[in-house]
């Protein structure tokens, strides 16, 4: 059996930050924190992500590992949508100091079941001022 | 004991899935499915082709209740609900068709 059927409701939602701050390669660390939002999606929690530092490079568009022998497990993040995951804060300020733009980013959405299914854009930019507002509200933050 | 096919091995890890991705063939699904007890129908294929498709633009397997809302979208309610896919997988639609499928066991199933 898969682990979400038999989960308890206990009905008390908690606002969780997955924090990524590094370079999608090179580490573990990128993969494993996609892995356990994926895993933790299953929790009925509010989950919401947050991309700075080297971390806006996880989720710049046409990815390509062949040089480095890794799986580029980019496309999964446009599958959070699936998964009810559709707030994905990326910091202004590590987009420029990187010399990035919003168009290099991939296009992540997830439709919107309120709104009779329309697709939305989950990437939402924001100044690190914005961003700090963001991890103050939560009541988790996990850092990869 | 790997899966046996025309005389050929196919390695597996210890619940049965494939370990290298690209050794997958209709034919070896087959045997999977054998292996799992079940005849391979239309429907199943239906699902085990869904879960490829998926696979290949999301590069996961997906968890069951995203499976189910999935197929719910692209092949209407009565074929994405329980009842219906834990029919033609009676062990986990989503563990028992990606395992035929050829992929990884789904993240966030245990």
């Amino acid at each position: 059996m898969s682990m979400e059927e038999d989960l308890p409701g206990t009905g008390d939602q908690k606002k969780f930050l997955y924090v990524n701050r590094r370079a999608p390669y090179g580490t573990i660390y990128a993969l494993e924190s996609l892995e356990v939002v994926l895993i933790g999606a299953a929790f009925d929690q509010d989950v919401s992500l947050a991309f700075f530092d080297d971390g806006v490079y996880q989720i710049v568009k046409d990815q390509d590992t062949s040089g480095i022998g890794m799986k580029n497990f980019s496309p999964t993040y446009r599958a959070l949508g699936d998964y009810e995951v559709t707030r994905l804060y990326v910091e202004k300020e590590s987009l420029e100091e990187r010399g990035l733009t919003p168009d290099d980013l991939m296009e992540i959405t997830y439709e919107d079941e309120d709104d009779d299914w329309a697709e939305k854009p989950s990437v939402r930019l924001v100044s690190r001022a914005e961003l700090s507002e963001v991890m103050a509200e939560q009541d988790v933050i996990l850092s990869f | 004991m790997p899966y046996q096919m025309n005389g050929t091995t196919v390695e597996h890890d210890e619940e049965g899935y494939i370990e290298e991705l690209d050794k997958w063939s209709k034919e070896l699904a087959e045997i999977i499915a054998q292996d799992e007890n079940i005849d391979m129908t239309e429907e199943h294929w239906e699902v085990v082709n869904f879960l490829r498709d998926y696979y290949e633009e999301y590069q996961i397997a997906p968890a069951v209740r995203v499976l189910i809302k999935s197929i719910k979208k692209s092949m209407g309610k009565e074929k994405g609900n329980n009842k219906y896919l834990y029919t033609l997988f009676p062990y986990g639609p989503a563990k028992q068709a990606c395992k035929i499928a050829g992929l990884p066991k789904p993240t966030g199933c245990v």
